[in-house]
């Protein structure tokens, strides 16, 4: 699939998402329960905001010392009989990683849910070797899977668009026959998925953090299919983006901490594995251990403004609070990586040219950087996308360029705003009416819910939705309020 | 009494341009609790619009002009009836840090400089305002005010102390209206959706009167209900505070057994 989902415009996959009712139903379902759950885990932690520090602190010196830490990590995999590659791109890394399998002779493959597999384009490249099979064993991905490989939609719950009958008609075609409930259907996917996993030659997992000072790999998952994909077949690829790395376990600890409470609400999710390839003196795991480390992409936030969105820990807690993934879901963004984390970083690994929009679909609410466990200002970050947009790249030649830059001219100056108060009134004047309005206070000298087809896009995504008041007579407005007002207080004090 | 404190008014382009009854609304509240108030008339705008927007470079000139313009006046405080406003003008400080003429302008700046249901409560240590409405109202907790500014609590306990007025608790009240300045204009079909899910809530509270404490969320909000014809009233907080005064309701925080809220509640997010 790659990092870009959909060929479809901004504007068009907006469209499709709102006409999408039951998604939006169902983001909303999901983000209002995690509320409950993410802030009830936070509290009981207690202390979330120095937990935010200590966390924004461990992955702000891991980004900085990366070079350090990387040659660490890989040393420690080396010395325990694992084998690293550093990709530069996404090409690199699968053309690394089909080359293992065809040296390992792999006919079967699983994998446990990766968002940078994903973002490589993985799966599909696989397949193309003769004879190769893969399965997806997250019970999520899986339903994708078998789905035709739909897109997901969420970095943590990739199946948020789908509700259960959806679920059993994808079942349906690989021999469900149970009904629609939950549970029958989860322990017909864990059945299915046993058999691969008995059979399968090479796991391909992704990676929550790499210990730097062990060579370890640290997974946290609910389902187990990780641990499975790591302890059965006789070859295992690790892939990880290269700024998935932690100084030693301490800080894995403190992390683990701080993403399952902020990815799904728990103290800790079922599972949190830290593992390595296969030791003499063990009776499991993989005897060939291979990490690919993933760039693509990633240096280009380092030493820029964009370099704390590599603190990510992929939690999606951001994507959990914004009210504009609540709206558009993940299928809006066009990208694997969705709401503010995606918005920021989806650019940076892949321009503008096909993410450019994704800065500008946001309110700078602020809801993300509030909960970001290790406090990127995301949505500082998204401002940051914009300015480059306009101030560097100049990529606006629109009617709202024209406008934008307008603004900036009439706001600096003092007496081009003295004009536009004066003129406000008489301006809006043909476009105002006086018809009824159900809302009191807002429109003393009436509304303009109506603008010629010609007006600028601008002005049409304002009025189209609601309606403005009409400006108040030149009198009546509250500079001159303010002159009547000072007068009469001056004169009350000359009668003191 | 705070007698002589001199504030600045930063009246907010939204104001001066639409809404003067928030403005005169604030000027008397704070007239009222011996305030004297100081307009300078150089003032346009904070920057917003075109800042946010990415026009970083151009938005320059109208940070200098709004700094020379509230600093043009000693006063020891400068009060504006907009959060979201309120915390850019706060913001310029770290934008200007560099520059060699407005770095430490910008800085005493955001020392004087407060929201308005901020300044009553923790400044002047108001706890009523002795106003009295009659009626059952929700609040809107606008998003700059509540995590750019840090103000969350303010409002709520300067609109516990109006006499008959009954709050309405608005469910999901932490999610964006939608307004998000340009954004609103600029992504009309996804604002259009954050605002109807603020309206829907709103509605199901059957409140009477919307209450906020930024008149651009409000102008969003309200704008949108009257498009789609839902009954109810739209009141700035200052509105609010400023309706059937009796002085002698007026109540200071050091009179009574009131333990200051702090601005961020519980800090957990």
């Amino acid at each position: 699939m790659g990092l870009k989902t959909s060929e479809l415009s901004f504007d068009e996959r907006v469209k499709n998402a709102k006409k999408d009712k039951f998604m939006r139903a169902s983001v909303a379902k999901a983000q209002d329960a995690q509320f409950e759950k993410r802030t009830r885990a936070r509290e009981q932690l207690g202390h979330w905001n120095e937990w935010r520090e200590l966390g924004e602190q461990i992955r702000q010196h891991a980004v900085k010392h990366l070079p350090d830490y990387l040659e660490e990590f890989s040393e420690n995999v080396q010395k325990n009989g694992g084998h690293v590659y550093f990709a530069k791109t996404d090409a690199d890394a699968t053309a690394y990683i089909k080359q293992v399998a065809r040296e390992k002779n792999a006919k079967k493959v699983v994998k446990s849910k990766s968002m940078v597999t994903t973002e490589i384009d993985l799966d599909k490249e696989l397949l193309k070797i003769p004879g190769l099979s893969v399965m997806e064993t997250d019970l999520a991905e899986f339903i994708l899977q078998e789905d035709d490989w739909d897109e997901p939609t969420h970095i943590v719950f990739p199946t948020l668009h789908k509700n259960r009958d959806q679920v059993r008609e994808v079942f349906q075609k690989i021999g469900y026959e149970g009904d629609n409930d939950p549970e029958s259907m989860g322990r017909f996917a864990r059945s299915y998925l046993r058999k691969y996993f008995m059979e399968a030659d090479l796991g391909i997992t992704g990676c929550n953090f790499a210990i730097a000072d062990n060579g370890m790999i640290n997974l946290v998952t609910n389902e187990g299919n990780a641990d499975l994909t790591m302890a059965l077949p006789k070859t295992q690829i690790v892939v990880m983006g290269m700024e998935r790395i932690v100084p030693g376990l301490k800080e894995a600890e403190v992390l683990d901490n701080l993403l399952c409470r902020s990815a799904v609400g728990q103290k800790l999710t079922s599972y949190c594995t830290f593992s390595a390839g296969k030791l003499d003196d063990e009776l499991d795991g993989p005897e060939d251990f291979h990490v690919v480390i993933v760039d693509n992409g990633r240096s280009n936030a380092l030493n820029t403004v964009f370099e704390p969105i590599l603190q990510c820990i992929r939690c999606g807690a951001c994507l959990n609070v914004c009210p504009v993934y609540r709206q558009i879901g993940g299928q809006g963004y066009g990208s694997i990586y969705p709401g503010p984390m995606g918005k920021v970083l989806s650019p940076i690994l892949d321009g503008y040219e096909n993410f450019g929009e994704l800065p500008y679909a946001c309110s700078l609410c602020g809801a993300c950087t509030e909960t970001c466990p290790v406090k990127i200002p995301l949505h500082d970050l998204i401002l940051e996308h914009r300015k480059v947009e306009m101030n560097k790249l100049h990529l606006d030649h629109s009617m709202t360029n024209v406008i934008f830059k307008t603004i900036s001219v009439g706001t600096k100056a003092p007496i081009l705003f003295k004009g536009a108060l004066m003129g406000e009134h008489l301006a809006m004047k043909p476009f105002s009416n006086k018809k009824e309005n159900s809302v009191e206070n807002l429109y003393p000298e009436g509304k303009i819910d109506k603008v010629p087809k010609i007006a600028p896009k601008l002005i049409h995504g304002w009025v189209d939705i609601r309606d403005l008041a009409e400006p108040p007579k030149l009198r009546e407005n509250f500079r001159h309020w303010y002159d009547r007002h000072e007068k009469e207080r001056k004169r009350g004090e000359q009668n003191d | 009494m705070h007698l002589s404190m001199k504030v600045c008014i930063f009246s907010t382009c939204i104001v001066d341009l639409l809404f003067p009854n928030v403005g005169q609304a604030m000027v008397e509240v704070l007239e009222r609790f011996g305030c004297e108030t100081v307009f300078p008339k150089g003032q346009v705008c904070c920057g917003q619009p075109t800042y946010n927007s990415g026009y970083s470079k151009e938005t320059i000139k109208t940070f200098y002009n709004e700094i020379d313009a509230l600093l043009s006046v000693d006063a020891d405080y400068i009060v504006g009836p907009s959060g979201s406003c309120v915390g850019m003008l706060k913001e310029y400080k770290d934008i200007l840090k560099d520059d060699p003429n407005y770095a430490k302008k910008a800085q005493i700046l955001h020392d004087k400089t407060y929201e308005f249901s901020q300044f009553i409560y923790r400044v002047l240590g108001v706890l009523d305002c002795g106003a009295q409405l009659d009626a059952t109202a929700t609040f809107h907790r606008s998003c700059h005010m509540t995590r750019l500014l840090g103000e969350r609590t303010a409002p709520f306990v300067l609109l516990e102390h109006v006499k008959d007025l009954e709050m309405i608790p608005l469910h999901n009240v932490q999610l964006c209206c939608g307004f998000g300045g340009t954004f609103s204009a600029k992504e009309p079909e996804i604002s259009e959706a954050m605002v109807d899910d603020k309206v829907n809530n709103i509605v199901a509270t059957n409140a009477q009167i919307l209450i906020g404490a930024d008149q651009a969320c409000l102008m969003n909000i309200g704008g949108r209900m009257n498009r789609r014809g839902e009954k109810i009233k739209v009141m700035h907080i200052a509105e609010v505070l400023n309706h059937n005064v009796d002085l002698s309701r007026v109540k200071y925080v050091k009179d009574t057994d009131h333990q200051m809220v702090p601005a961020n509640g519980s800090g957990v997010f």
